[in-house]
């Protein structure tokens, strides 16, 4: 949805005087909430016990390729709007601003994760190992925190950023085996009511 | 010095931006009934009409009454194509308003600019207070097309009007103590709720060394497009200095003070690193966070190279032969 609104306001000439800068924040910026919402749904599978999300519609791997596919638009659009594939400078940026390598990492561990997303490649692997893989996606959601607050488009406002910040904190606090018990306990109590 | 050839229309007259606002307003007006129609929402900023000033039809903005009819153009003025008023307007950094480029038009409106006046203090022979009705009077006018390059990777060509500073200077009798001149902005909460959050220091304060802010380049600015400055373009009376990034040229000044030393500015107190005193455009001294090297004129959507003082090397280049401008950036 957000691409077709992109695409929609670029045609429209919605996306206000500078377009192109506009494309690559917002891609971005999905690519982060999305990697939000994949980490947020296996918390709300322990507390609500509604594990239909994860079991029969797969919720967190669709999120997660999504996230993957709004890092990929993301990378693309700085490749293409701001460095017009001039590989040279591309390679002159990743040496002199680690700000813009955080983001590479981020993206390039992506790929393995959602390489094993397809049910073919990810029965190579165990599902131990293959759990132990997607345990990057903390790793990732970290890197491109910081690499959003590092490039914060308001120079000195990490407002935004440090929201994100809070949030993924709260998801990994949910992560956290007393936390959750508590959580859970109570919900499944209610639910047997 | 370069002097390039002149065409006598005024800017206002070259781009038919009626036709173009006309234009836009018919899609923008067809976009938001389909997505009303068929999704029934219209959360998306995306969608958001673009802003202006409360109460102001979007396309009248540039029907407004031209203020300054008969400006003296500039030998200094560039051919460029000069970026759309709408444009200039809706895409500001004036952080008293907020830092989205948006926040400007939205919330500048209150800003009450008249009375306004200057105070000039420090090493001066005559420290005094210059009123902004004077400053309209007393000065010639002219129509300066500069280009603007912000430190952030982007480009506007903007036909100001204004004034030499060094005109203004003159009057307040400079000593020869007086090596750099410290601009200060507007402070007021109240009017500009975006001082409410204290990651500048406010109120902003920027800084010329005394032949940078006399330099025939340097203007005082009261205008744009022919037309009295538009509160988000720091009315009524900003700074410009075409060859350094966009953060130098403070807008809403109050206050002048000629000093020794130099200033510590706005920029340089919240992050020295990344914002030096001089802030020449220069597109092989990068910022801490990305390169210099190209630029986004708005409007266009690939990029540009930068040049060299934003162009304007030849007549600026002398001020700084003697510097490293990697040590001095």
């Amino acid at each position: 949805m957000p691409l077709i609104f992109l695409i929609v306001g670029l045609v429209t000439e919605h996306l206000g005087a500078n377009p192109a800068e506009m494309i690559i924040h917002e891609t971005g910026q999905w690519a982060l909430r999305l990697l939000m919402l994949t980490l947020s749904i296996t918390p709300l599978v322990q507390i609500t016990g509604w594990s239909i999300l994860t079991v029969r519609y797969n919720l967190r791997r669709l999120l997660g390729l999504y996230a993957f596919f709004y890092a990929s638009l993301h990378l693309l659009s700085y490749l293409l709007l701001e460095q017009n594939f001039a590989w040279q400078e591309i390679m002159d940026d990743i040496l002199t601003h680690p700000a813009l390598d955080i983001g590479w990492l981020a993206f390039i561990l992506m790929i393995p994760l959602a390489m094993t997303s397809y049910p073919q490649l990810a029965h190579q692997l165990s599902r131990r190992r293959w759990q132990q893989l997607h345990q990057l996606i903390y790793l990732i959601s970290i890197s491109a925190i910081i690499h959003f607050g590092w490039l914060a488009q308001a120079k000195v406002d990490v407002r935004e950023p440090l929201i994100y910040a809070a949030i993924l904190l709260m998801l990994l606090l949910l992560r956290y085996p007393p936390v959750i018990r508590r959580l859970a306990h109570k919900n499944v109590t209610f639910s047997k009511e | 010095m370069l002097i390039k050839p002149l065409d006598d229309i005024p800017s206002a007259e070259i781009t038919p931006e009626s036709i173009y606002q006309e234009r836009r307003r018919f899609m923008r007006n067809g976009v938001n009934l389909m997505i009303a129609t068929t999704v029934g929402v219209t959360n998306t900023t995306l969608f958001s009409a673009p802003v202006v000033a409360k109460g102001v039809d979007p396309s009248s903005a540039i029907n407004l009454p031209i203020d300054f009819p008969h400006l003296k153009p500039s030998a200094f003025s560039t051919g460029e194509q000069s970026t759309p008023f709408a444009k200039i307007t809706a895409y500001a950094n004036f952080y008293e308003f907020g830092t989205d480029k948006s926040d400007p038009q939205r919330y500048a409106q209150t800003l009450t600019t008249r009375p306004w006046s200057v105070q000039v203090v420090g090493e001066v022979e005559k420290p005094g207070v210059i009123d902004m009705e004077e400053i309209l009077r007393k000065f010639t006018l002219e129509e300066r097309i500069y280009r603007l390059r912000c430190v952030e990777g982007w480009s506007m060509v903007i036909p100001w009007v204004g004034l030499p500073l060094s005109e203004l200077i003159k009057r307040f009798q400079p000593t020869s103590k007086a090596k750099y001149v410290q601009f200060s902005s507007l402070l007021d909460p109240k009017q500009m709720p975006g001082q409410e959050d204290r990651f500048l220091n406010w109120p902003y304060t920027e800084g010329l060394r005394i032949d940078e802010a006399m330099h025939p380049l340097t203007i005082l600015s009261v205008g744009l497009y022919g037309r009295v400055l538009p509160h988000e373009n720091g009315a009524p009376l900003r700074l410009v200095v075409p060859w350094k990034y966009g953060f130098k040229s403070i807008k809403s000044i109050v206050k002048m003070r000629f000093m020794e030393q130099e200033p510590l500015t706005s920029w340089i107190e919240a992050e020295p690193r990344a914002y030096g005193f001089y802030a020449n455009v220069n597109p092989t001294v990068p910022h801490p966070r990305w390169s210099q090297k190209k630029e986004r004129r708005i409007g266009e959507f690939f990029k540009r190279n930068t040049l060299m003082f934003n162009g304007y090397a030849e007549q600026v280049s002398s001020l700084y032969t003697d510097m490293d401008l990697r040590k001095y950036y």
